[in-house]
């Protein structure tokens, strides 16, 4: 213990507080946005409480209706724009991607700290808007409400999330760049662990479509300032904004899952010993899904003035986007089969995720057909489903990645029984919140309603009392790991016993990762070879040339 | 830095062709617009614009000669773009064809 | 276990994450193609809200775009295109190691820039007192809010591409000013070379804006 003292960490080297918000040091920026997004998930957390408790009663008794509208579009553009479109990737794809390639650093270290502060930038303004008065468009910003006839101030919060999609796209363009031009010798494209092709896959969309929104909002933000693009009264075309507008926000979904698949994708052989069943199919849905999923926004569009004939394409198209990310979830079921199997928190995630997130893309494909879709479009049916992928899903992953790398990236072991019980806690939670609301949108009832008939109190009640739960379960998380950073067990370099680069450096890492350039000579994963070395030797295998 | 032997006379010949043919396809654009060639007037126009944008990326951007990775990028690029463009206008074209209203 | 010491001072410009040079090089350019492609996507939009509205509304178009003057919308083209020249030249320079050259063909770039901007800043003057500016339109035609639309788009296009034109000039002083201190040589050149890649990209989209606003329909 006392040799690690003097270890020098990414971590310890340098404390002051220019050291941190000057770094370049993708793992430091890691940290940085860990702190922002967590701030922003609590208020968008804080937002969907006060929906939920809204909810609690048939009567609009708690906010007023421009208060709920707020509540509601603020809940979503913090979620969405602020907590999960950064979540995994400006956390751990920051932190690993590096470390999983064998390189130093980012390709652009300094642009990877501009995109952090022009990410705080962007959410400082969407936050002072909402201080200053909010927003009730709704997230989606839909014309001509937002640009002519809302009376909130739409253009400051258009403006706080035009910026931040900035940080996006600078974070996507570092991770092509790195990944092309920064691997290890030896690492060919088909030895990448599958984190790096989820974030490749991941990139890609946020480069080609983060753009679009940022016009597409910009625009927007024109109209409000008297220019006619979307203004109907003008021959302007109110589903034109919808189509730019989900020429993004769909692929969007792509980049809050993509990442989340490719946690699970490690945590799996991981937790079972076992080499990932489908090694190259994976690979190849990750970018499957990343392309399709560009060809599918109109299925937002169905119960507009889109024409029918697009709307058919746009199903089809929406069917056949669902296959690579069912090839995943078999490929992870088989991998489970006759695998040494463990039940770690992360695993517990993992699980979790599975079954989550098999629902909601069953109930993805529900939307996707036309006639279904014309009953329940703008009903709990479409909240519950996207719940179940961005929060059943991508949270779920998030969450799971963190347990797994909280050693690494904090040099500590968390308490696994409270971990155990969080995960537990948000599985219950999360159900007990969002499966009545599959039945009450079915049933009928609209979503962004903050008054509803007394039939559907029953289950809003249940959906809050889920909520509660799972807001605990949330919560525990933050406790325990700020505990493990003055109690916890230091861990060593491997403390699950797994293989994969990042788990041959130091917990913490040196803030150069590698002492020397590491040369790759062999697939991923390769558990049944490692089984006999299991234990002492476990991870130093795959790396022929890192020194301890 | 490049992996090609770089010819200084060859390369600055290059440039100066490069916009005089620019030059030239402009001239033919401005005059081809004063033409009533019909539907094919918009073909022209961005058929040229298509052969000036080559020539600027080709020569002036570097891209002849270099890695096939930039290709990828460009040609990936493009075909995103004509993603956004194409199934709009699938919508727009097929709009009021069934005689129901709204769709 | 031993500390790493800090890393030795870096051979010429090369950074401490990269295996050498070639490699440094290769990145920065294949970044900023990545970067353009991005702005192939943004401009993108402008272009798909264009494109949608000219086929609905074909005669307006026309009609609206003949408010353009097409000898200047020319001019403003033939200098870009040479701005385009005089960027190449500069990267040229670069590679050959002469700074002041590089100095000045960028300092051309920017007075070629500076004249296009004169210009466009001349025409939208002349827009807004016609009454064609969206935010202040009181241009009476029968199809005058189709027209509004085809001036939003006119003035969303050209603005966006302007505002490109003014941060490259704001970037090409820093550039021009470090060439006038030696700082490239044919060994490392890489912010000239990104810097015209950038400003051909400028170039590329008015290749495009030029054709599309100025000269439908004139026949």
């Amino acid at each position: 213990m006392e040799s690690n003292e003097r270890r020098v960490t990414y971590l310890n080297a340098g404390h002051t507080v220019k050291s941190w918000l000057l770094t370049v040091d993708h793992k430091r920026i890691c940290i940085l946005y860990m702190i922002s997004i967590t701030v922003m998930f609590v208020i968008g957390g804080l937002m969907a409480s006060a929906i939920r408790a809204e909810l609690l009663t048939p009567a609009g008794d708690l906010l007023s209706s421009d208060t709920y509208n707020k509540a509601f579009t603020l809940h979503g553009i913090v979620m969405v724009f602020f907590f999960l479109i950064p979540s995994i990737p400006a956390t751990m794809g920051n932190f690993l991607i590096p470390l999983m390639i064998g390189a130093k650093d980012v390709a652009f270290p300094k642009i990877n700290l501009l995109s952090w502060y022009v990410y705080l930038t962007g959410a400082t303004i969407a936050l002072v808007a909402t201080a200053t008065g909010g927003l009730d468009t709704g997230w989606t910003l839909y014309t001509p409400y937002s640009t002519a006839y809302a009376t909130t101030n739409v253009v400051l919060p258009a403006t706080g999330i035009f910026i931040t999609g900035f940080s996006s796209i600078l974070t996507g363009f570092n991770f092509i760049v790195t990944i092309h031009k920064m691997r290890a010798p030896g690492l060919t494209w088909f030895r990448l662990p599958l984190f790096i092709w989820a974030m490749y896959a991941t990139s890609l969309v946020m480069v080609l479509g983060t753009p679009v929104v940022a016009i597409t909002i910009l625009m927007a933000i024109l109209d409000r300032c008297g220019f006619g693009i979307f203004d109907p009264t003008a021959g302007g075309d109110p589903v034109l904004f919808q189509h730019l507008f989900w020429f993004y926000s769909h692929p969007a979904v792509y980049i809050m899952i993509l990442p989340a698949m490719g946690v699970i994708s490690e945590i799996i052989p991981a937790f079972t010993r076992k080499k990932i069943f489908g090694y190259g199919f994976i690979a190849a849905s990750s970018l499957a899904i990343a392309i399709i999923g560009f060809l599918v926004w109109g299925h937002h569009l169905f119960t507009t003035t889109q024409s029918m004939y697009a709307a058919v394409v746009f199903s089809v198209l929406t069917f056949a986007v669902a296959v690579p990310s069912a090839v995943k979830t078999f490929n992870w079921a088989a991998t489970l089969y006759k695998g040494s199997v463990s039940f770690e928190s992360p695993m517990i995630f993992a699980l979790g995720f599975m079954g989550l997130f098999l629902i909601g893309g069953l109930t993805g494909l529900f939307l996707a057909i036309l006639g279904l879709d014309m009953h329940v479009q703008d009903t709990y049916f479409v909240v519950a489903h996207f719940h179940y992928i961005m929060v059943g899903g991508a949270i779920m992953g998030y969450m799971g990645g963190l347990h797994y790398w909280w050693p690494k990236i904090s040099g500590r072991i968390y308490p696994e029984l409270p971990a155990k019980a969080a995960a537990l806690l948000i599985f219950v939670g999360f159900n007990g919140t969002f499966f009545p609301q599959f039945i009450a949108g079915y049933l009928g009832m609209p979503r962004r309603y903050h008054y509803y008939p007394p039939e559907y109190q029953v289950l809003n009640v249940l959906s809050t009392m889920g909520a509660g739960i799972l807001a605990v379960g949330y919560m525990l998380p933050f406790f325990y790991f700020m505990w493990s950073l003055r109690h916890g067990e230091e861990a060593g370099k491997n403390p699950w016993g797994v293989l994969g680069l990042e788990w041959t450096l130091d917990s913490p890492p040196h803030p150069h990762n590698f002492h020397e350039t590491p040369i790759i000579t062999s697939e991923p994963y390769d558990y049944p070879e490692m089984a006999r070395e299991f234990g002492e030797h476990a991870g130093h295998g795959t790396v022929e040339a890192a020194h301890v | 830095m490049s992996s090609h032997p770089y010819d200084p006379s060859a390369t600055v010949r290059a440039y100066l062709m490069v916009f005089g043919a620019l030059m030239v396809f402009t001239a033919l654009t401005v005059a081809a617009a004063f033409v009533n060639m019909g539907p094919m007037n918009n073909v022209v126009a961005l058929g040229i614009a298509i052969a000036k944008a080559a020539m600027v990326m080709a020569i002036f951007m570097h891209v002849r000669g270099s890695s096939n990775l930039i290709y990828f990028c460009i040609f990936g690029g493009l075909f995103f773009l004509s993603l956004m463009f194409y199934f709009p206008l699938i919508d727009l074209f097929s709009r009021n064809i069934l005689g129901v209203a709204g769709k | 276990m031993s500390d790493v010491a800090i890393p030795a001072v870096p051979e010429s410009r090369l950074q401490s994450h990269f295996a050498n040079e070639q490699q440094q090089y290769e990145t920065a350019t294949f970044g900023m193609w990545v970067f353009l492609v991005t702005e192939i996507m943004f401009f993108g939009g402008l272009f798909t809200a264009y494109l949608f509205y000219r086929i609905q509304y074909a005669d307006a178009f026309v009609h609206a775009s003949h408010h353009l003057d097409i000898v200047l919308g020319t001019f403003n083209t033939v200098v870009l295109i040479g701005s385009s020249l005089t960027m190449a030249m500069a990267v040229h320079s670069a590679r050959m190691s002469r700074s002041k050259s590089i100095a000045f063909w960028i300092a051309a770039t920017m007075l070629l820039g500076s004249i296009f901007l004169g210009v466009k800043a001349y025409e939208y003057t002349h827009k807004w007192h016609e009454g064609l500016f969206p935010a202040n339109f009181f241009y009476s035609a029968p199809d005058a809010a189709q027209q509004r639309i085809y001036f939003s788009l006119y003035f969303a296009m050209t603005g966006l591409h302007a505002t490109h034109m003014v941060i490259g000039m704001g970037i090409m002083v820093i550039i021009a000013w470090q060439a006038l201190k030696g700082a490239y040589t044919s060994r490392w050149y890489t912010p000239v070379e990104i810097m015209g890649l950038y400003w051909h990209f400028v170039d590329l989209v008015w290749i495009f804006l030029f054709p599309l606003l100025y000269l439908i329909g004139r026949h």
